[in-house]
C-alpha cells in the first residue's frame, strides 16, 4: 500500500507527518512511501533526505491525496483535504473528534477509515504510540525555553566576583507528561523548581527528578481520573489550591501552567490578581493556552504583558520544536502502522477487536465509531505502587530464644547417650570428627562468594582422600578385594588429579 | 632405607590435614587462592606416599597403573572442559567419590579379617560405619550422574514428579533402616551381604530419585549438597577404616558443601528440605498468577542499545545462566574493555544463585578475562543501583524479578533480587518473552524503563559490539 505525506497547510505549522528515517522503517514494513515536495522544509528534512531514504517526491498535494492508501497528516484536514478524501482510503491525523463533530461528520460520509492520534487510548501497551505524550513533552520542554527567553536572568545561581545570583524559582502547575518535561529542563538549567498536582501519586516522579512537590494541607482528595488525567475537584480543594497559588506567585519567578481536564476547558488557577502580584519581569507559560487557558491573562497564542509579568499563550509549541517533533511523532505513526501490520507486507488491517486500534479508529465504512467504549486500565494504578520488601522482614525475629539451647540439649543428650555405649576408640575419632567440622565451618565461611567454584572442585579433589581406604586393601590376598582396590584408585586418581588440574586452571584465570 | 611406622605416618596425616585446611583457608581471597591449591596438592601427596610407604606390601605395580590412568585421564578432562561445563565436571567428579566410597565399603566389608578384629559393640559399630559409608556414597554416586546427566542436558531439566513422591522416599528411608538392622544382625554371625546390597539398590533409587524431583535452577543447590555428601561419605569411610585424616578431610568437604548449599538457600530464600523435596514452581495456586494484564514490552536494537551503553557513566551488567548457554562471555568482557577505555564505570554484579553452581558465573567472567574486582557480590552492589545509568541483564530473569519483593504471593516472595530497576535504564537481553524458571512472569519488562534486546545473547552483543 502507498503511504502519502502530505505538507501541513495550517498557518504556522512547521511539522510534517514522517521523517526520512522512519520513511525508510515503513518502506521495510512493505510500504511504499510519497511524500509532498517541501513538506519536511520546515522541520529541516529536505526532499533529497526523503528520496535517498526511498520516497518518492510528488509535486502537489493534490496527487498525495489521489494517489494514496494512507494518508498521514500531523493537523486535522481543513475542508478541502477532507473533501478530497474517499472510500478505501485511510486518514490518520490528529483530529479531536470531541470540538471537531462537523469534521467527523463530513469524514464518515466520505466513506474512509480514519484514525485520530489523539483518541489512542492510554494504556501502557500503547504508549509507544502516544502522540499527545510525545507532544507534551516538547511542549513541556519548550515552555522552559520560551520562558528563559523572555525571563531577563539566569536560570541557575551563581557567585561572581560581581556579586551573587540567586537562582531562579520555577512552579510547575500539573505535573503530566508536559509539567515533567518543564520540572526536568528547569531542573537543568539550574532553577529551584516547585510543582503541584491535585493527583498524589506523582509525587514521587517529582521528586525523582529532584523537585519540590507541594501538598495541600487538606484531607486526602484523589485527582486520578480515568486513563492517567486529572478530574474535577471538590469547591474546597480548588479554594485551598487557589490560595496556595497566590502564595507562591510573590515567591517565584516563572510559572509553567499544564493543568488540563480531558473534554472541559481549562481550569482558570492563576487569576489576574495573582498573576499581577508576582515581580516584575516575571513570566508564565500557559500550555492550556488552546483550551483557553489557565491564567485569566492569557491570550492564546499570543505573549501579552501585564503589569510587568509576561505571559506567553502559544498554542504551536511542539511546532516550534518542528524537527523533534516530527521525529517522534512520525516515530508515534510507525508504531501504529507496525500494529496496524501484523503480517509486514504493507497491507494495513484495521482490527476493531484490538483495544489500541479500536480506540484510534474514529469512522470505518462511513459509520463514526467516536467514541470507543471505555478503556479499562488506567495508566498508573494507585495500588501497583511497589511496597517494600513486607515479606522478608519478620523472619528473624520469630526464632525463639531458647531455640538453640533446645537443639544443643538434644545434641547434648544425644552424645552423651553415644557415649555411654561407644567404645573409647570411636569417641576418639568422634572427637576429631566434631572438631573438624566445626573448623571447616570458621574456615569456609571466609571463602569469597566469587570462589565457590573453585572451592568446589577443591574439595572435591580433596574428598578423594578415600583413595587412602583403596591403598589400605591394595595388598589385601583375597583377588576380589585387591581388584576393587585397583577400581577405587583408579577413579579417585581420576578425581584427585582432575579436580587438583581444573582449579588450578580456574584459579589462573582470575586476574585483575 | 628407613623405616616408615606408625608415628610417622601419623604425623604425615596431620601434615596433610593442615595442608587442606590451610588450601581452603586461601580460597578466602583470589590473592591467596593459588598458593591454597598447591597446598592441597602437597597435602594429597604426602597423604599418599605415607600411605604407599607404610601400608602398602604388594601390588606396587597395578596401584602405578591405575594412578596413572586414572591421573592421565583427570588431566585431560581438565584441560579438556569449558568453564560453561564446570558444574557437569564437578557433578560427574562427586559420584567418583561415591562411587569410591561405596568400593571401599564393600572391600572391607569381604575383608575376612574383620571379624578377628572387631567384636561386640565395636563391631556393631564398625558395620554400621561399613553400611553408613556405602549408603551415603551410593546416594551421593546415583545423584550425581542424574545431576550430571541433567546439567549437560542428556536428561530432561524439568522435575520429575512421580505421584507421592515424599511418600516413596520415606518409604526408601525405612527400607535402608530395616537392612541397616538386618545387615548388623546377620553380619556378626558372618553373612550379611544381602542386606548390604539391597540397601545399595535402595540408595541408588533414592539418589535417583531425589535429584530427578529437581529443577534446572535448583541445582546450585544439589551440587553443592552432593558436594556435602561426598565428604560425608569420605567421613564415614574413615570411622570405619579408623583414619582420622579421612575423618577429618571428608568433615571440612561436609561442611563446606553444606554451607554452600545453605548460601544458596538463603539467596533463594528458600528452606533446604523445601529444595530437595522438588517439584518447585509446579504447586498450585500462586505460580497460576501471570493472567493479569502486564502491558507490553519495549523492543530495543543492538544500536540503541550501544548508543545508550556509551552515552552512559555508569553501566552495571548482571549475567544469567543465558550467557553461559550462549557463551557470551567473551563478547561481554570486549564490550566491557571498549566502554572502559571510553570512560564508562562498567561493573558486574553477580546473584549467588546465577548459573547451576555456587560462583558459576564469577568463573565464567575470569576466564573472559574480566578483572575480579569489578565483579561484585549482590550485597556489595545493590544499594548502587539508584545510580547507575544502564543495567544490561543477559539471560537472567528470576534473579532481577521485582515481585520477589512486592507480592507476597509470588513463588519467588522474599528472595533477595538485584534490584536493577531502580537504575535508569534495564536493557534485558533474552531469547523470548519465556518465563524463567520459577514460571513466574516478571514484572521487570514492563517497566517503563526497561529495554528488551530478544535474541540470541552472543549475536546480539557481537553487534552492540560492532556499533560501539
Amino acid at each position: 500500500m502507498k503511504i502519502g505525506v502530505p505538507r501541513e497547510n495550517f498557518p504556522g505549522e512547521r511539522r510534517v507527518a514522517t521523517t526520512p528515517e522512519v520513511a525508510e522503517q515503513l518502506i521495510k514494513l512493505g510500504f511504499e512511501v510519497a511524500v509532498e515536495t517541501g513538506a519536511g522544509a520546515e522541520s529541516s528534512f529536505s526532499d533529497d533526505a526523503y528520496r535517498a531514504a526511498g520516497c518518492e517526491i510528488t509535486d502537489s498535494a493534490a496527487a498525495i491525496w489521489s494517489g494514496s492508501d494512507i494518508v498521514m497528516k500531523v493537523r486535522a484536514p481543513d475542508d478541502a483535504e477532507a473533501g478530497q478524501l474517499r472510500a478505501g482510503q485511510t486518514l490518520i491525523s490528529f483530529l479531536w473528534p470531541a470540538q471537531n463533530p462537523e469534521l467527523l461528520e463530513k469524514l464518515t460520509q466520505s466513506g474512509a477509515t480514519v484514525m485520530a492520534m489523539d483518541s489512542v487510548p492510554r494504556i501502557s501497551r500503547a504508549q509507544k504510540m502516544d502522540a499527545l505524550s510525545s507532544m507534551a513533552n516538547i511542549a513541556g520542554y519548550r515552555a522552559v525555553v520560551e520562558a528563559a527567553q523572555h525571563f531577563g536572568r539566569f536560570f541557575t545561581g551563581q557567585i561572581t566576583a560581581a556579586g551573587k545570583v540567586p537562582p531562579a524559582k520555577v512552579l510547575v502547575i500539573g505535573a503530566g507528561v508536559a509539567g515533567l518535561a518543564a520540572i526536568g529542563a528547569a531542573k537543568s538549567m539550574g532553577a529551584i523548581v516547585r510543582s503541584f498536582d491535585t493527583r498524589p501519586e506523582v509525587k514521587e516522579q517529582v521528586e525523582s527528578m529532584d523537585a519540590e512537590f507541594l501538598m495541600l494541607d487538606f484531607e486526602d482528595e484523589d485527582g486520578s481520573g480515568e486513563g492517567g488525567y486529572a478530574k474535577v475537584m471538590s469547591d474546597e480543594f480548588i479554594k485551598a489550591e487557589m490560595e496556595l497559588f497566590a502564595e507562591q506567585a510573590k515567591d517565584v519567578d516563572i510559572i509553567i501552567t499544564t493543568a488540563l481536564i480531558p473534554g472541559k476547558p481549562a481550569p482558570k488557577l492563576i487569576t489576574t490578581e495573582t498573576a499581577r502580584s508576582m515581580k516584575d519581569g516575571s513570566v508564565i507559560v500557559d500550555l492550556a493556552a488552546e483550551q483557553g487557558g489557565n491564567c485569566e491573562l492569557t491570550v492564546p497564542g499570543e505573549v501579552a504583558v501585564d503589569s510587568g509579568v509576561t505571559i506567553i499563550g502559544y498554542t504551536d509549541l511542539p511546532s516550534r520544536l518542528a524537527a523533534q517533533s516530527s521525529q517522534l511523532y512520525a516515530t508515534n505513526l510507525r508504531h501504529l502502522l507496525t500494529d496496524l501490520t501484523p503480517e509486514k507486507d504493507g497491507n494495513i488491517v484495521v482490527d476493531m477487536e484490538d483495544e489500541v486500534i479500536r480506540g484510534a479508529t474514529v469512522c470505518k465504512d462511513g459509520e463514526t465509531t467516536w467514541p470507543p467504549p471505555a478503556p479499562k486500565l488506567s495508566a498508573a494504578p494507585p495500588q501497583a505502587k511497589p511496597q517494600p520488601a513486607p515479606v522478608a522482614a519478620p523472619k528473624d525475629e520469630k526464632k525463639s530464644v531458647m531455640g538453640p539451647f533446645v537443639g544443643m540439649l538434644i545434641g547434648g543428650l544425644a552424645l552423651l547417650g553415644l557415649g555411654a555405649v561407644a567404645p573409647p576408640s570411636f569417641m576418639a575419632h568422634f572427637t576429631v570428627f566434631v572438631l573438624a567440622c566445626f573448623v571447616g565451618y570458621m574456615v569456609i565461611w571466609n571463602v569469597t562468594a566469587a570462589l565457590h567454584t573453585p572451592l568446589m572442585s577443591v574439595t572435591n579433589a580433596i574428598s578423594s582422600i578415600i583413595v587412602i581406604g583403596a591403598l589400605l586393601q591394595i595388598s589385601s590376598d583375597v583377588p576380589v578385594i585387591k581388584w576393587i582396590a585397583v577400581g577405587t584408585v583408579l577413579i579417585t586418581a581420576v578425581n584427585i588429579f582432575g579436580g587438583f588440574a581444573v582449579t588450578r586452571r580456574m584459579l589462573e584465570m582470575f586476574r585483575k | 632405607m628407613f623405616e616408615v611406622n606408625e608415628g610417622i605416618i601419623q604425623v604425615s596425616y596431620i601434615i596433610a590435614t593442615i595442608l587442606f585446611i590451610l588450601a581452603l583457608g586461601g580460597l578466602s581471597n583470589q590473592e591467596t587462592a593459588r598458593r591454597g591449591n598447591w597446598y592441597g596438592i602437597v597435602g594429597m601427596a604426602i597423604a599418599l606416599v605415607a600411605t604407599l610407604a607404610g601400608d602398602v606390601t604388594q601390588n606396587f605395580e597395578y596401584l602405578i597403573v591405575a594412578l596413572l590412568v586414572g591421573g592421565t585421564v583427570g588431566i585431560i578432562a581438565a584441560r579438556r572442559v569449558q568453564m560453561t561445563q564446570m558444574p557437569e565436571l564437578v557433578a560427574i567428579l562427586h559420584s567418583l567419590v561415591g562411587l569410591a566410597a561405596v568400593a571401599v565399603g564393600f572391600a572391607n566389608f569381604m575383608d575376612p579379617e574383620r571379624l578377628s578384629h572387631y567384636v561386640g559393640v565395636e563391631l556393631t559399630i564398625h558395620d554400621v560405619e561399613t553400611y553408613l559409608g556405602i549408603l551415603i556414597g551410593a546416594v551421593t554416586f546415583s545423584g550425581s550422574v542424574i545431576a550430571f546427566g541433567k546439567l549437560s542436558g542428556r536428561i530432561s531439566g524439568s522435575p520429575m514428579l512421580l505421584p507421592a513422591r515424599h511418600w516413596l522416599n520415606l518409604l526408601l528411608l525405612l527400607g535402608a533402616i530395616y537392612y541397616g538392622v538386618e545387615f548388623v544382625q546377620q553380619s556378626a554371625q558372618g553373612s550379611g551381604v544381602i542386606p548390604l546390597i539391597i540397601m545399595t539398590v535402595l540408595a541408588l533409587l533414592f539418589g535417583i530419585h531425589m535429584v530427578m524431583a529437581i529443577g534446572g535452577a535448583d541445582m546450585p543447590v544439589v551440587v553443592s549438597m552432593l558436594n556435602s555428601y561426598s565428604g560425608w561419605a569420605a567421613s564415614a569411610t574413615g570411622f570405619m577404616l579408623g583414619n582420622d585424616l579421612l575423618i577429618v578431610t571428608g568433615a571440612l568437604v561436609g561442611s563446606s558443601g553444606a554451607i554452600l548449599s545453605y548460601i544458596m538457600c538463603r539467596a533463594m530464600n528458600r528452606k533446604f528440605l523445601n529444595v530437595i523435596a522438588g517439584g518447585f514452581g509446579t504447586g498450585g495456586g500462586a505460580a497460576a498468577k501471570g493472567s493479569e494484564d502486564q502491558g507490553e514490552v519495549v523492543p530495543i536494537e543492538p544500536l540503541e542499545t550501544a548508543e545508550l551503553l556509551s552515552n552512559a557513566k555508569e553501566v552495571m551488567i548482571i549475567p544469567g545462566y543465558g550467557m553461559a548457554v550462549a557463551q557470551a562471555q567473551h563478547t561481554v568482557f570486549e564490550i566491557t574493555k571498549t566502554l572502559r577505555e571510553k570512560g564508562v564505570n562498567v561493573r558486574f554484579g553477580i546473584h549467588p544463585v546465577a548459573g547451576r553452581m555456587p560462583g558459576h558465573m564469577n568463573v565464567l567472567l575470569a576466564e573472559a578475562k574480566v578483572p575480579y574486582d569489578i565483579v561484585f557480590e549482590m550485597d556489595e552492589i545493590n544499594d548502587d543501583f539508584p545510580n547507575v545509568d544502564v543495567s544490561v541483564v543477559i539471560g537472567a530473569n528470576d534473579i532481577v524479578n521485582p515481585s520477589a519483593l512486592t507480592d507476597p504471593d509470588s513463588p519467588i516472595a522474599g528472595m533477595p533480587v538485584l534490584e536493577c530497576w531502580k537504575g535508569g535504564t534495564s536493557i534485558v537481553l533474552k531469547r523470548s518473552m519465556a518465563t524463567g524458571y520459577a514460571g513466574v512472569q516478571n514484572p521487570l519488562f514492563f517497566l517503563e524503563n526497561t529495554r528488551m534486546l530478544f535474541g540470541d545473547a552472543k549475536t546480539t552483543l557481537d553487534e552492540v559490539l560492532k556499533a560501539l
